[in-house]
């Protein structure tokens, strides 16, 4: 008996599954409502249509002839309005009301948009239909378009608009862009490429308003108050299963419309397929399951036999030129280990997870063209240990492919300044070479690179290997950690040079060999970028030892020490008295006066820690800084206000001095003395940097030292004023900033670079005066205390987690 | 048997970082890396009981803060040339929620 089958919804589920029906020549009598005004189309290529690569009649995947053959009835434009399953009748819009014997929902899911105020202007809409991408493709290059959600759809939409000259920028809340599917070097690869297509691309940024006029979208407010004007909004943050008809209808509903493996919902007669359906727990998002649903559907209407069962994933992106591929598993799961491959010639990125032997996981991007066989791998579970050695190069390389440690620098491009000092980029140093400058004192003699400071020398030996190939033999230089071939220096022109400006950049772009660095590399680069892009980089306490993270130090028994700042050395009663009774009220057993002349809590408890900062924050008090490696005192005498010999006031130009340095960070820990006379009681002439004031003015030393190496300051400049001093000491702390190696006190750094080259840069007024003014542009973001701020809003982090301790322990 | 408990969400542990966990036998560290994996072991160092709550996470693996030996979260064997071993406890996410399995929590107080 032909079976009556009503059809909810024709979305790409649902169509597929009326093929199969009409394949095995079922006889069944079909009526296919629709919400949309038009029949079944392939929804995924909705991108394609929006960049301008295809028209929406290519992607309809059933026409009217189809529908017509197959005797469909199509009511194209209207919802079913409800279901009665005593009467098995469903009531269209229009009041009509249809018998059927089987009934099948299709009803996809509903763009989820945030209740933002003023989600509901006009100009603000989802990515879901043709109207939608209509809309988007009336946009053109007078338009301002803000894309908020920085995964699948949202790219997809910002690459469409983008491709046609709108002005697209994209707002996405975590730290990088699609992190469901991809690492953080992906992510950075990915932003790369949309950036390099024009797109603004905001990371970790909250939405807070959409603003109107008229009725009409104007603007998105982000919550650091900045504000995106925009023609149209786009909200792309996920969508939810439509159940609101199979949940009148009184159908089992979870998050979606619960079906057993044979996609039957909780009544007999009813199937559901597609993103609207729950299947043990899971929901859909991508047709490849839904491929399979379809089928499982048909079958179990046509009597047969079947079982849906869940598979792994993939994700590509239909971005043309962002060639990426995330499968499987790398968010779970014990005993796991990483192989990492990266290119950065090529940009390519690579990445196994691997458990018991079998890969569970993959990001990859840049090259993706064995992405099938590696899916394969996951999908079939495939031993890798044979070929564990080799698998990340891909099938073609079974044999094994070296990597190269050169890949870093082979990929430069020939503008690079390798150079900072004399500013020499790549393509002149391969000239010189190609030139007959075939060593390291010829390319300096010819094109002065490497011939200053010297830092950069690394970088030129390996142009020099590159170019030269294996006439050159590369001196073996002490790489920064097992994660990379580079040293310090390398990366470090490397991060100038290339501007990377994230720590997945530097991996990436440096091709380290692990995903995401050691205890060794991490610290030195978090320094480096705060150093080098104080405004672009965020500051990453994952990455600094604990003294930093907790701005405190760690003693041997876990306790750590609390060490108020005291400008200069300077103090009073009032501050004492609050030391006393912070002390007292936290059981500290140990108080001691410090070498820089600052009183140090010893064995405070980690978890009192922001308390006590509270207490001493209430009296005026700050962070001494006694952890950091960045400005830790600034030591004086008592010069003129007390002493019979003094020249200037040196207590005086000390507190000024620490108010302009405290709260940077510096390669190693920074400290200052100012003797008020060359008698010299605040010890200036063994610190980093040394002051003696004379009566003609100031005299500047640096590299002095009295830890395990002892050595006096030498001169660097004699000044005349304080603001002079304050300038010259600035600049001197910025060049030590952005030049020296991560953990090489002053006098280690001037060893490598010599005071001369050091002199003739604080010696020149011009220079001088732009070295202070970036230490002054990277002071307007360090110079917080960060122990106010822990003490507002991160005292959670002091404390455990959870207690267990009370609970019985049966 | 094992007896999994609720003991916080995800987010309330920085990624690469960790928290701490008060048990009745002392202190257990909560791990979570970069890839969102959670790993439970003692908060204290084979070497000299550092707090490696404290240390650097880097892939699965963690630095103790007071000299630098390395420890592997999934085994909590001593890396490199250092010997030694911390005891681990099974440890997951749910739903964006730390699991931790509570018979560890009877054989470390019966221990
Ligand atoms: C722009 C875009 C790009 C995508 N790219 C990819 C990709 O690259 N790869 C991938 O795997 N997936 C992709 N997807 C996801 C994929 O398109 C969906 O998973 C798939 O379309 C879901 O199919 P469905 O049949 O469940 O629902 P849909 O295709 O959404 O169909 C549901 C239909 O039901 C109708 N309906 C709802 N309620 C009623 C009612 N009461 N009465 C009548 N009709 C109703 C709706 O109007 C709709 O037409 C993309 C999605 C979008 C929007
Ligand atoms: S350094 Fe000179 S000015 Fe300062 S206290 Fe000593 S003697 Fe006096
Ligand atoms: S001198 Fe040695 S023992 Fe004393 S505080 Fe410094 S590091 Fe510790
Ligand atoms: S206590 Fe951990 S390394 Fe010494």
């Amino acid at each position: 008996m032909t079976q009556e089958i009503i059809v909810i919804g024709a979305g790409m589920a649902s169509g597929r599954t009326l093929e199969h029906l009409f394949d095995a020549g079922a006889d069944v009598n079909v009526t296919l409502f629709n919400a949309e005004p038009r029949g079944n189309y392939n929804r995924i290529m909705l991108s394609p249509v929006l960049a301008g690569d295809k028209t929406y009649e290519e992607i309809v995947t059933h026409d009217a002839d189809w529908y017509e053959a197959n005797g469909v009835t199509c009511r194209f434009g209207e919802r079913v309005a409800s279901v009665d399953r005593a009467a098995k009748t469903v009531t269209a819009e229009n009041g009509d009301v249809l018998p059927y014997d089987k009934l099948i929902f299709g009803t996809g899911s509903n763009p989820f948009m945030i209740p933002l105020p003023g989600h509901d202007l006009d100009g603000v809409i989802a990515y879901r239909d043709l109207e939608d991408t209509e809309l988007m493709m009336s946009m053109g290059p007078q338009n301002k378009v803000v894309v908020i959600g920085g995964g699948l759809l949202g790219l997809e939409a910002a690459a469409g608009m983008a491709a046609r000259g709108v002005e697209v920028t994209v707002v996405h809340i975590m730290g990088h862009l699609m992190e469901r599917q991809l690492d953080e070097t992906a992510g950075y690869l990915l932003r790369k490429a949309l950036v390099d297509k024009g797109i603004t691309v905001l990371c970790q940024a909250n939405s807070k308003e959409i603003l109107g006029q008229d009725g009409k979208v104007c603007a998105l407010l982000l919550d650091d108050g900045t504000e995106l004007p925009c023609d149209l909004l786009v909200m792309a943050v996920g969508i939810r299963p439509n159940v609101a008809l199979a949940q009148d209808a009184g159908l089992a509903v979870g998050k979606g419309i619960h079906v057993d493996d044979q996609m039957v919902t909780s009544d007999k007669d009813i199937l559901a397929v597609g993103e609207c359906v729950e299947h043990n727990g899971a929901i859909f998002g991508l047709v490849a399951p839904l491929y399979d649903q379809a089928k499982v559907a048909a079958q179990t209407i046509l009597g047969d036999e079947a079982a849906f069962v869940q598979k792994e994933l993939s994700t590509k992106l239909k971005v043309t030129g962002c060639d990426l591929f995330s499968a499987g598993d790398f968010a779970d799961g014990e005993g796991r280990e990483d192989i990492v491959f990266r290119d950065p010639g090529r940009g390519v990125y690579r990445r196994l997870v691997i458990e018991d032997n079998v890969v569970v996981g993959t990001v990859m991007y840049g090259d993706t063209a064995d992405s099938n066989w590696f899916f394969g791998l996951i999908r079939d579970k495939t031993d890798i240990a044979d070929m564990r050695d080799t698998v990340i190069f891909g099938p073609a390389y079974q044999g094994g492919a070296p990597v190269d440690p050169l890949a870093a620098v082979a990929a430069l491009p020939r503008d690079a300044e390798i150079c900072g000092c004399n500013g020499i980029c790549k393509g002149t140093i391969v000239d010189a070479i190609e030139g007959g400058a075939t060593d390291l004192t010829a390319v300096r003699a010819v094109t002065k690179a490497s011939g200053s400071c010297g830092t950069c020398t690394g970088l030129v030996e390996q142009v020099l290997a590159v170019t030269l190939g294996d006439d050159f033999v590369l001196p073996g230089a002490q790489p920064i950690c097992g994660c990379t071939d580079m040293t310090h220096e390398d990366v470090r022109r490397m991060i100038k040079s290339q501007e990377l400006k994230s720590m997945a950049a530097v991996w990436q772009e440096c091709a380290w060999k692990t995903v995401d660095g050691c205890h060794v590399c991490r610290p030195a680069l978090n320094y480096y970028l705060i150093a080098d892009w104080p405004l672009e980089y965020l500051d990453d306490p994952q990455s600094r030892f604990i003294n930093e993270r907790k701005h405190a130090n760690i003693q041997k028994d876990g306790t750590f020490s609390v060490v108020p700042r005291m400008w200069g050395g300077i103090t009073t009663p009032d501050e004492l008295r609050a030391i006393a009774d912070a002390a007292d009220k936290y059981d500290v057993p140990t108080v001691k006066v410090t070498g820089g002349q600052r009183i140090d809590l010893l064995g405070v408890k980690g978890e009192d820690l922001p308390s006590i900062w509270a207490d001493l924050n209430d009296a005026g008090m700050v962070s001494g800084h006694a952890y950091s490696k960045g400005l830790r005192t600034v030591k004086t005498c008592v010069g003129t206000d007390h002493c019979r010999f003094g020249t200037q006031d040196s207590t005086g130009l000390g507190i000024k001095l620490e108010k302009a340095l405290w709260g940077s960070w510096t390669p190693h820990k920074l400290k200052l003395g100012v003797s008020g006379c060359p008698r010299n009681c605040a010890e200036a002439t063994c610190k980093d940097i040394g002051i003696v004031c004379v009566d003609s003015g100031f005299q500047i030393g640096i590299g002095g030292a009295a830890g395990m190496d002892v050595r006096e300051v030498e001169r660097l400049i004699d000044v005349e004023t304080e603001e002079e001093t304050i300038i010259a000491i600035k600049a001197m702390t910025q060049l030590y900033r952005e030049n020296a190696k991560y953990l090489d006190r002053i006098y280690k750094w001037m060893n490598k670079v010599g005071l001369e080259w050091i002199r003739e840069r604080i010696a020149d007024p011009a220079e001088r005066a732009t070295l202070a003014t970036r230490f002054d542009l990277s002071q307007t973001v360090y110079q917080k205390d960060p122990w106010a701020e822990h003490a507002q809003k991160k005292a959670a982090i002091y404390r455990p987690v959870a207690n267990l301790s009370l609970e019985a322990a049966e | 048997m094992t007896d999994w408990i609720d003991i916080a969400s995800i987010d309330d542990i920085p990624q690469r970082g960790a928290r701490v966990v008060k048990t009745r036998a002392g202190c257990v560290a909560v791990f979570r890396t970069a890839a969102d994996e959670v790993f439970a072991l003692d908060n204290a160092c084979p070497h000299k009981q550092g707090p490696l709550v404290e240390g650097i996470v880097h892939g699965s693996a963690v630095t103790c803060p007071l000299h630098n030996w390395v420890i592997s979260l999934e085994t909590g064997l001593v890396q490199g040339n250092d010997e030694g071993q911390v005891a681990t406890y099974p440890a997951r996410v749910e739903g964006g929620r730390v699991l931790l399995d509570t018979t560890f929590l009877q054989a470390r107080s019966a221990a």
